[in-house]
């Protein structure tokens, strides 16, 4: 169903753009007449995209379209013509089952006077170059005091309308401030303004506003807006990250007034320019913006893509208004963007450093540059001087460690014996045969090769392990040792002499499958007990010498681990032995009694009667191991040895090793509480690029590789121009540019105006809102760059304009002719945006904190709320500020994505997880509720009524009205105060008979309530400043 | 106050009608009107037609986060007993990707369920012994077993099923469904969301608020979530000390004051405000008779399982989802935590179910009782599916599984959906689909055509394109499971 009303905008709109069109006087206008109905009903099936052209008919290039159904001058031999009138289904266009509309008799009509009056063909409005055309009846009127005004008059006087008178000086004041800064005017600065008589109060004030350094806080809100900026990465568990220095270089650009061009280059390409700064690199976050991921599985290629067009899709809205991301699957189906042409400029963003997943990484990833404070910079020297120093330790330790293996063999063949060693007490060499003192086994035992040649081979199972007879005891107050080799495959024992059945009683060592070894001794487990763990100081698979000591102290403490002969660390995790150990049960090899069972091959197996020290165990390795090299080996026992070797010089240098890991994780911990900022930087080589079929990561074209290019609907990129992220800047920022300055235009007016000339501000393209002022737009884009990109001019003139100092009040009359103000008959009066209303009621209360940029604050929020989306999965719980922290300005307000501030998000702020040029402006009852009930607002009604009642000396009305002209900027009218003042006198009945509700309400915030003040006249004068926060106009725009 | 309710209501008519715009253009869900601009717009008048005749009026969603496992659930493969601890043969996985959990493990050993299945209801619907009461209903469900999704880890698979499209950003089903239909309740808001958390698994999946969020779509459509304690909706309590007279007093200075200001500057939107604090004031009252389930009787109670008694919980909100059915409220969106089972599955998933089988049955039915099974569509899974390989080491008590897209068991019920019936099957491992793919974009087209559109012609433009619940690709409704 056509909307009636929309029908006769649509009309109203060309007929009123072709009276003013210089061009083509009364006849219509192709680019805001033709084209759009074209692309809007005939592109998809006719347009850019090759895969899906019907007929091979293409209505987007004039040539081909004259060629085959427009015949210039004849609209009835124009094929066209006949197909978009046809009654005929078979024959009508665009088709039925298409789901799109047919034309209306108006649109038909159109086409038949485009194609009478010659077809004349014009490629669409933005994409061609702004040129300044004055329209026939802009004339100088007393109205008018800037050109914009001249254009503005033209589309009123064509329409039978004037403009609204000028709005009272309280109200420029209060738009001005609100527009320019975010934030209400104060009562001293309406005072002065309301008595400064002179010519040219208005502009000092708009002047002095611009000056502000709120100013820039208030821009940067919108920027973010379109800049993805958040405090947290955005997926899963959504850590926080730390972004906003590029957020305080965005304020301190628009508060420097940095050149618009410059601020483009800055944060596509900062760290591009010749000697970059640290704030050109800063800004480069712009596109470090993008949402990461860190969940666990996630694939890198694929997270990788979904980055990069992330940024590509970011980059072509903010700065080129083109919804370039349509064109990342398949060929534009609207604007002349190829998918080739989408993947040539990804190809720019193709090359940097960062990552597509950084699995479990919390806080910043990727290239970032630190920004310490001066201590931290002391303290970063320092550890990195340490560090140095510790990475020295180990490069030595290595050196003094045998790795090469053919002279390892060498010297272990000439190694003369140790006559020294010292003897145990008890040995199974288990080298083919086992001992005399084995006991039957179930099964014969089974032999493989390993260091020492043959070794028993333990397959995890019962059967395969070995009981020895009572060969050995072991004693709490006697010293002993236990040394074997063995090859760990798995968990198990490598030796036990110990009961299971009776508490544990007894010895035992076994290895983790991590590759920990742990040592028991047991009297009743876990009463009175010993036990040890080292380090994963074992690898699988791997042959290993291990020699457990013990020194009879009845001390964990006294117990040691030696591997390779090497004293490794161990942690003591019982250590309450006081009684006897010792047990009849087995000794028992690759076992505990029954459990435990080792899978792997163990051999050499002795007990000594003393705790052997390193120096004494050393020689019986290198005896053994050349006692066992015979003079061919074999090819398993060279591969046992080549592991054992390559292993013992890990474990020789693993104090060192440790010391350094340990060292290197804390000054990486301590890196991480600097504040750094994620930027872009370039790889070595950049990564080649491919057309992604059908979008998909894993689908590349990989027939050909593409190189960084512009699209070729847009003017060429210039010969000297890098073909680099810099390249693509300079191209955007280059007058040629038909698009960047009046993207740039186009949103500064939406931000004093509430709409840009073109509403879709994201979208300059074919299915964008065509301009409502497209003479205006191209006059101030013209003079946008030819003032050297001043954003603060520009914004200076729109609001010097006469157009802009209207009055907002409506009347059915110009409500009927012009419902959605696209004329300008009045000023615009919308509602406030989130950041807006939050900080207007702090700011009416006094509670406003100056600080500005900085950390993100965590105000006033609602408890649990992350908790109860990311339970214990995510950085804990909410963590509310204190004090001034909790009544900053909102641009400064923690943002979390995945849970965003509701005090923001209930007022429409986006949830920052892609780029947006626009929000959107909602009345909900969840508004209300966030109004009258957040206590964000309650403290400052709280804190309103505290002015009202200690900054006024005077009668109840006077206090009432000095609260209304907090909120509101005005005087109240009589009424106003006859309504508030009622209202007034039941709150003093009510807390004045309740003095507990007083006490309660007034209780409300983390700030004390002022002892001085009567609990109930607070109670009540708040109760009228709520509704004070709360009014219509308090949160409008007028 | 009916006479100056009424007044204004007029007076709005009468603006409307000066602006040559009809009332049932601008007839809005409670979660308010946009501004006067949009109002004016084809957006708003898209929000109430429907393209053919609705089966069902409102949907209720058991989303099971963590994505649970089929095998032990709903895909009954006696064939895999044999094959226990076998290698996954390559013919059956054909080299799809895996997660990066699993794709460096060396091997993939099969592990049959340790659950064991029997035969429910009249259709004989295979079900695990650890869903009882969900065989209580078999003949009321229409068992997909054949469900299958493109994302393979959480956050983009859950985002794909909520919103049609694995990057977050775009409208979620019930904003789309909020959107269409339109609130039918004065005082409620159209779209809510109840969270809970499960006891198989702490230290669990997170959740997002854009999974409720209205993307491109006004804000007003957003879901709003339930929460458990004194304020189930953010900021729904007055403040201490300030009691429901007072807030009555204020409200009405409030509105005086506004109707001032309307007549002053005469901008509509100032009437749309009044009226959207006269919602949050019903609101303020609706809300808690809805979370308050004292006048439950204890029979109904019984019927939940004891968890019902306490908030929060899955058997709560199931119950609060029967009360909003009630209530007219168009999508119940609830959320059980809890089914990433990497390891531990059997213990992990006994709880889980616990957690669920009882009080999911008990909504059917309850809304079966009430008459309202026949307008209401329910659906009941997770994200994805598990893996027929075990995930790390299997003992004789605990294996895992790692996640699936390929395939996996979701069931629908109630308004335009067949009951009793299995649709779809996997081959014997579980691993590829081979009868009656039902993709998630197939899913989302037929539970739009439950509710009386055509996928296809449900959109808005945003950014040069039709943005759908049903994505770009061509998908349809499955419509073997329609009634």
């Amino acid at each position: 169903m056509m909307h009636p009303l929309s029908a006769t905008l649509r009309m109203s709109i060309p007929i009123a753009m072709g009276l003013i069109s210089s061009a083509h006087a009364a006849a219509v206008d192709f680019q805001q007449d033709i084209l759009p109905l074209l692309a809007d009903r005939c592109f998809a099936c006719h347009g850019p995209d090759g895969n899906q052209r019907k007929g091979d008919l293409r209505l987007d290039i004039e040539a081909e379209a004259k060629k085959a159904v427009i015949v210039a001058g004849q609209p009835d031999a124009s094929e066209l013509l006949k197909r978009i009138g046809a009654t005929d289904p078979d024959d009508h266009m665009p088709p039925s089952d298409s789901g799109k509309a047919a034309l209306s008799v108006e649109q038909i009509a159109l086409f038949r006077a485009w194609i009478a009056d010659g077809a004349v063909w014009e490629g669409h409005w933005a994409y061609t170059p702004a040129k300044v055309t004055v329209p026939a009846k802009a004339k100088n009127t007393p109205w008018t005091r800037d050109d914009i005004d001249g254009y503005i008059l033209a589309r009123l006087k064509a329409k039978g309308l004037t403009p609204s008178s000028e709005a009272t000086r309280e109200t420029l004041i209060r738009r001005l401030s609100l527009d320019l800064t975010g934030l209400p005017p104060t009562l001293v600065a309406i005072d002065d303004f309301l008595l400064d008589n002179s010519n040219d109060a208005y502009e000092n004030l708009v002047d002095s506003l611009l000056a502000s350094p709120a100013y820039g806080e208030h821009m940067a809100q919108s920027w973010l807006d379109g800049a993805r900026y958040a405090d947290t990465n955005g997926h899963q568990n959504d850590f926080h990250r730390i972004m906003w220095p590029w957020r305080d270089w965005v304020i301190g650009a628009f508060n420097d007034n940095m050149p618009y061009d410059q601020f483009v280059v800055e944060q596509l390409a900062g760290d591009l320019l010749p000697e970059a700064t640290e704030s050109q690199r800063i800004a480069t976050g712009f596109n470090r913006n993008n949402k990461t991921v860190t969940e666990g599985g996630s694939i890198e290629e694929e997270w990788l893509v979904e980055n990069l067009v992330d940024r590509v899709e970011t980059t072509a809205t903010m700065f080129l208004g083109l919804t370039m991301g349509c064109a990342r699957c398949h060929d534009h189906k609207y604007d002349p963007i190829s998918q080739r042409e989408f993947y040539e400029f990804y190809a720019f963003f193709n090359s940097t450093e960062d990552k597509g997943f950084y699995n479990a990484t919390r806080g910043n990833a990727g290239p970032q540059i630190l920004l310490p404070t001066y201590a931290q910079q002391q303290e970063l020297q320092k550890m990195e001087k340490k560090l140095a120093a510790l990475r020295a330790d180990l490069e030595t330790a290595r050196v003094g460690q045998t790795s090469e293996y053919d002279p390892w063999i060498k010297s272990l063949r000439d190694a003369t014996p140790a006559a020294e060693a010292t003897a145990p007490v008890f040995e199974a060499k288990l080298r083919g045969s086992l001992p005399e003192s084995a006991l039957q086994t179930s099964r014969d035992p089974s032999w493989t090769t390993g260091v020492l040649g043959s070794a028993l081979a333990l397959d995890g199972s019962a059967e395969a392990t070995l009981n020895l007879s009572q060969a050995v005891t072991f004693d709490r107050e006697s010293p002993f040792s236990v040394a074997l080799w063995v090859r760990p495959d798995g968990e198990g024992a490598l030796f036990s002499k110990m009961d299971e059945a009776n508490a544990m009683r007894g010895v035992d060592t076994y290895v983790t499958d991590r590759g920990e070894i742990i040592t028991h001794l047991v009297n009743t487990w876990d009463k009175n007990a010993l036990k040890t763990k080292t380090g994963r100081v074992l690898r699988m698979g791997t042959w290993t010498h291990i020699c457990v000591t013990y020194d009879g102290s009845s001390k964990a403490a006294g117990i040691k681990v030696y591997v390779n002969g090497h004293a490794v660390p161990t942690k003591v995790e019982k250590d309450t032995l006081t009684g006897p150990i010792d047990t009849s049960e087995a000794l028992r090899l690759g076992q505990r009694t029954s459990s435990l069972f080792l899978k792997g091959a163990i051999t050499g197996f002795q007990v000594f009667d003393q705790a052997l020290t390193a120096e004494a165990i050393a020689p019986h390795i290198t005896t053994a191991l050349a006692a066992a090299l015979p003079a061919d080996i074999s090819e398993e026992q060279d591969k046992a040895l080549r592991g054992f070797l390559e292993q013992n010089v890990a474990v020789a240098v693993r104090p060192q090793q440790e010391a350094y890991n340990n060292f290197e994780r804390e000054h990486r911990n301590y890196k991480q509480t600097i504040p750094g900022v994620m930027v872009m930087q370039e790889r070595a080589e950049p990564r080649p690029t491919f057309l992604l079929k059908r979008g998909a990561y894993d689908a590349p074209d990989t027939s050909e590789q593409l190189y960084p290019s512009t699209p070729d609907f847009l003017h060429a990129m210039g010969e000297g121009l890098p073909r680099n992220r810099l390249g693509l800047a300079q191209w955007l920022v280059d007058p040629a540019n038909p698009l960047t300055a009046r993207v740039a235009t186009n949103r500064l007016w939406q931000m004093v105006f509430g709409r840009g000339f073109v509403k879709t501000a994201e979208d300059f393209g074919l299915q964008g809102s065509p301009p409502t002022h497209p003479l205006l737009l191209d006059a101030l884009s013209v003079r946008f760059v030819e003032s050297g990109w001043d954003v603060k001019g520009l914004l200076k003139s729109m609001v010097m304009s006469a157009t802009y100092r209207q009055s907002s009040v409506l009347n059915a009359d110009l409500l009927a002719a012009d419902p959605e103000n696209i004329l300008y008959a009045r000023a615009p009066r919308y509602r406030l945006s989130a950041e807006m209303i939050r900080d207007s009621a702090l700011a009416a209360s006094g509670l406003l904190s100056k600080k500005r940029c900085g950390p993100p604050a965590m105000p006033y929020q609602p408890l649990k709320l992350w908790e109860e989306l990311a339970g214990g999965a995510s950085q804990g719980p909410y963590k509310q500020d204190t004090g001034e922290n909790l009544h900053r300005r909102s641009i400064y307000t923690h943002r979390k994505r995945t849970v965003p501030h509701p005090t923001l998000s209930t007022f429409d702020a986006p949830s920052f997880e892609y780029c947006l040029a626009r929000r959107a402006r909602t009345n909900t009852p969840l508004q209300a509720l966030a109004l009258l009930n957040d206590t964000t607002y309650v403290e400052a009604a709280r804190h309103l009524a505290q002015r009202m009642l200690t900054e006024v000396d005077g009668a109840p009305e006077d206090r009432i009205e000095y609260g209304f002209r907090l909120a509101t900027g005005r005087r109240p009218t009589a009424s106003e105060r006859t309504t508030l003042a009622t209202g007034l006198a039941g709150y003093m009945t009510k807390y004045g008979e309740d003095s507990e509700a007083a006490a309660n309400l007034v209780a409300n915030g983390d700030s004390p309530a002022p002892e001085a003040l009567q609990k109930d006249t607070l109670a009540a004068y708040m109760t009228v400043a709520g509704v004070l926060l709360n009014l219509d106009e308090t949160i409008t725009r007028e | 106050m009916d006479t100056i309710k009424f007044a204004q209501q007029i007076n709005r008519r009468d603006f409307l009608q000066r602006a040559g715009c009809s009332l049932g253009a601008v007839a809005l869900g409670l979660l308010g009107a946009q501004d006067a601009t949009a109002k004016n717009t084809e957006d708003a008048i898209r929000e109430v037609a429907t393209h053919f005749a609705p089966r069902a009026k409102r949907v209720i969603y058991l989303f099971q986060s963590g994505a649970p496992t089929q095998l032990e659930t709903y895909d009954y493969k006696p064939a895999l007993t044999d094959l226990n601890m076998t290698e996954l043969p390559d013919s059956i996985r054909m080299g799809q990707r895996l997660t990066g959990m699993t794709s460096g493990q060396a091997n993939f050993p099969v592990v049959a369920s340790r659950f064991k299945f029997k035969q429910h209801g009249q259709s004989g619907m295979w079900l695990s012994e650890l869903l009882p009461h969900t065989g209580t209903i078999a003949d009321d469900i229409c068992l997909i077993r054949s469900m299958h999704t493109e994302a393979i880890n959480h956050d983009p698979a859950v985002t794909f099923f909520q919103t049609g499209s694995q990057l977050a950003g775009r409208p979620s089903m019930g904003a789309w469904v909020a959107y269409g239909l339109g609130s039918a309740n004065q005082n409620l808001p159209t779209f809510t969301v109840l969270v809970s958390r499960g006891t198989g698994r702490l230290g669990t999946q997170p959740l997002y608020d854009r999974l409720w969020g209205s993307g491109v779509l006004p804000g007003r459509h957003q879901g709003v979530k339930l929460r458990t304690g004194k304020e189930p909706v953010l900021y729904l309590a007055n403040p201490a000390g300030c009691d429901t007279n007072t807030r009555r007093q204020m409200l009405d200075q409030l509105r005086d004051l506004n109707e001032q200001k309307y007549n002053a500057v005469q901008d509509p939107e100032i009437l749309t405000r009044i009226e959207q604090y006269e919602l949050a004031f019903r609101m303020q009252s609706a809300v808690p008779e809805l979370t308050d389930i004292s006048d439950e009787p204890e029979h109904i109670l019984e019927m939940y399982g004891p968890d019902v008694r306490r908030p929060g919980t899955y058997a709560r909100n199931c119950l609060l989802a029967r009360r909003m059915a009630e209530r007219d409220v168009r999508f119940v969106q609830l959320y059980h935590m809890g089914w990433d089972h990497h390891d531990n599955l059997p213990d992990h998933l006994g709880k889980q179910c616990n957690d669920t089988d009882q009080p999911s049955a008990a909504l059917i039915t309850d809304l079966k009782q009430r008459g309202l099974l026949d307008e209401t569509l329910v659906i009941w899974g997770g994200e994805f599916g598990r893996t027929v390989y075990s995930q790390g080491k299997v003992t004789d008590t605990t294996y895992g599984r790692d996640h699936h897209p390929r395939c996996f068991s979701l069931w629908m019920a109630g308004g335009g959906i067949k009951p009793g019936i299995t649709h779809g099957t996997t081959d014997d491992f579980s691993y590829n689909i081979v009868e009656n793919p039902v993709h998630v974009n197939d899913l989302h087209a037929t539970v739009l055509h439950c509710l009386g559109f055509d996928h296809e012609r449900l959109s808005v433009k945003h950014q040069g394109l039709d943005v759908r619940l049903s994505g770009v690709e061509e998908h349809h409704p499955v419509k073997a499971i329609l009634a």
